[in-house]
């Protein structure tokens, strides 16, 4: 029976020669992430395993970067137990401030995952390398404990739903808008246990920016995993990163899919999720005038270069409306620099925006731009679930770095279209 | 494992931030971790619950983030087993690897009302409403995972081997 591209790459890291959805396999593992929150608890979890060491050194990265650079005494502890523990067990791949960045921007730009790979992390975006063809899914830190301790986890096999892309996104559009209009059209459970797997005509015209956008987000549909087709696109960026050699598994003729969506690039608009689901996505043509009081441009879904070079371009030479607070965080410390150097963090300073140093910060309401009761703010984050960037009370519109942009020139949620038809 | 106590509802799409609000996860302290679940949905929460009680959800349980935080808050608060119409992937693995009892069961979760006594009898697959007298089947869970919550969780089964 055929088999989709994650049951190929889980057949392969399970040892059989075939796998079939609802299959309960133990895969070996290319990769074991975890963060500054989730680390320590899979530390604990470690201990009681009374192991000698990890698995493999090399396989191994924690990214202090959810509430670091350091925010408070216990956070200084959280980050200080990660260090401690990959100094005392040689971990390679240790991210502190300085060389850190948010993980799931960071680990494709230092080439830590290549195609084919089977990569867990706990943290819920870990499905954001699906974009280079891996599979990869967020687990939680237990799993992460013994995925450090034996290189292996246990995994249902996903069915899986396929994309179809065909045509071109249009200017300003980007992959942020293409998967807030999928979630807005499967609904946060859309794709529940299941697979998103994309391919098509339309894959060639977009970007490793908008693909990693795009797989980001997947889990907002519920999917285990977001994963994309491998082209040269991909090839590229894994060559360019300095990535390991590629293993291309291309979906069976014959494999089944649950079913196939066509989603044609050339018809999405600029779109944004409105409290307090990433399902409640709407076009321009949907809503009227909202007011604003912060916007943010930032996270693992929107703080690449591109994200930053598109609402550079929107706001160069202008100011940012009366009253709105924009914050601007570059996802990685090469992101900050390239930025720098392509003369975009003097725009944003320019029009009157903070430029933070990179961090997931006001993205989970960590700290660094937390909202009141009764305000709202537009980001380019992917959750806007109650609370989720402050009080109770305080609203999370998700979109693009483009409408991000577009907002905070006008201090209300604005397209893209009408700031650059002006 | 058989567990009576009195059903706690909330609706559909419960996340994990708010079952655990990310400004206390910079502590993995159970007891603190407790004191603060469902605050953002719920304040009444941690001053209701008792031990056993059951928590009853509608769909996508669990959705958000991967921090095993919110399980273990949900434990430790002394919930026994959460029933749900489904729950989102990531909750659904960490509650099986911390032991966390959870049981995907659509009639259940719409046959229980807030504050029903509940009896909970998981190896028989078998959820009573005490209070109306309903009666609920729920499909057991597959071998190996039936044995990894045998074992105590996913740390114990690696401990002693069995899963390797
Ligand atoms: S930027 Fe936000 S979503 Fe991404 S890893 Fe950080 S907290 Fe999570």
């Amino acid at each position: 029976m055929g088999m989709t591209m994650t049951q190929k790459i889980l057949a392969a890291h399970a040892g059989l020669d075939s796998v079939q959805a609802g299959q309960l396999i133990l895969a070996d593992l290319d990769l074991v992430l975890g963060n500054d929150i989730t680390s320590p608890v899979a530390i604990k979890e470690f201990a009681k395993l009374k192991k000698n060491g990890v698995f493999d050194k090399d396989k191994i990265t924690m990214v202090m970067d959810h509430f670091a650079p350091n925010k408070d005494i216990k956070a200084a502890e959280q980050c200080k137990m990660c260090r401690d523990f990959c100094g005392a067990n040689d971990v390679t791949h240790f991210y502190d401030v300085g060389e850190m960045g948010i993980e799931h921007a960071l680990l494709p730009e230092k080439g830590l995952v290549t195609a084919g790979n089977v990569v867990i992390g706990a943290d819920s975006h870990t499905c954001t390398y699906g974009a280079l063809g891996a599979f990869s899914t967020g687990v939680g830190s237990t799993d992460m404990a013994c995925g450090m301790a034996i290189g292996k986890a246990w995994f249902k096999v996903p069915s899986a739903i396929r994309f179809n892309l065909t045509g071109k996104l249009r200017k300003y559009v980007t992959g942020k808008d293409v998967i807030l209009h999928i979630i807005g059209m499967i609904g946060v459970d859309g794709a529940l246990y299941r697979s998103m797997e994309f391919t098509g005509e339309g894959l060639s015209s977009l970007t490793m920016s908008d693909r990693l956008c795009i797989s980001n987000m997947a889990i907002e549909a519920g999917a285990k995993n977001g994963i994309f087709e491998v082209d040269d696109v991909t090839l590229e960026y894994i060559r360019e990163h300095g990535g390991a050699e590629p293993n291309i598994y291309k979906s069976d003729d014959d494999a089944i899919y649950d079913e196939t969506i066509d989603i044609d690039l050339s018809a999405i608009e600029p779109t944004v999720s409105f409290p307090h689901l990433p399902e409640n996505a709407k076009t321009f043509d949907q809503f009227g005038d909202i007011k604003i009081d912060q916007v943010v441009i930032g996270s693992c879904t929107n703080g690449r270069l591109e994200d930053l070079q598109i609402a550079a371009e929107i706001m160069k030479g202008r100011k940012c409306a009366e009253n709105v607070r924009v914050i601007v965080i570059p996802a990685t410390q090469q992101i900050y620099l390239d930025a720098m150097e392509q003369g975009l963090l003097k725009i944003f300073i320019e029009s009157g925006a903070v430029v933070s140093t990179p961090t997931c910060g006001p993205c989970l309401g960590g700290y660094m731009g937390i909202l009141a009761a009764g305000e709202r703010a537009v980001a380019t984050t992917n959750r806007n679930f109650v609370g989720r960037m402050g009080h109770t009370e305080s609203e999370v519109y998700l979109a693009s770095p483009a409408v991000a942009a577009a907002s905070a020139l006008t201090g209300k949620i604005t397209s893209p279209w009408e700031v650059a038809e002006k | 494992m058989k567990y009576t106590g009195s059903a706690i509802k909330y609706g559909d799409n419960v996340d994990t931030d708010v079952i655990i609000p990310a400004r206390y996860l910079n502590t993995s302290d159970h007891a603190e971790l407790a004191s603060h679940c469902m605050e953002d949905i719920d304040k009444t929460f941690v001053s209701r619950v008792h031990k056993n009680d059951v928590m009853i959800a509608g769909q996508n349980f669990g959705c958000g983030s991967s921090r095993e935080h919110a399980p273990i808050a949900i434990k430790a608060s002394g919930i026994s087993v959460v029933i749900a119409k489904s729950f989102a992937r990531i909750f659904y693995r960490n509650s099986i690897n911390i032991g966390l009892a959870i049981v995907e069961c659509p009639e259940a979760a719409d046959g229980i009302s807030d504050g029903d006594k509940v009896e909970a009898d998981l190896d028989n697959g078998i959820i009573r409403n005490l209070t109306t007298g309903a009666e609920f089947r729920t499909e057991p869970f597959p071998e190996f995972i039936q044995k990894i919550i045998e074992n105590g969780g996913l740390i114990n089964s690696v401990a002693n081997g069995s899963v390797k």
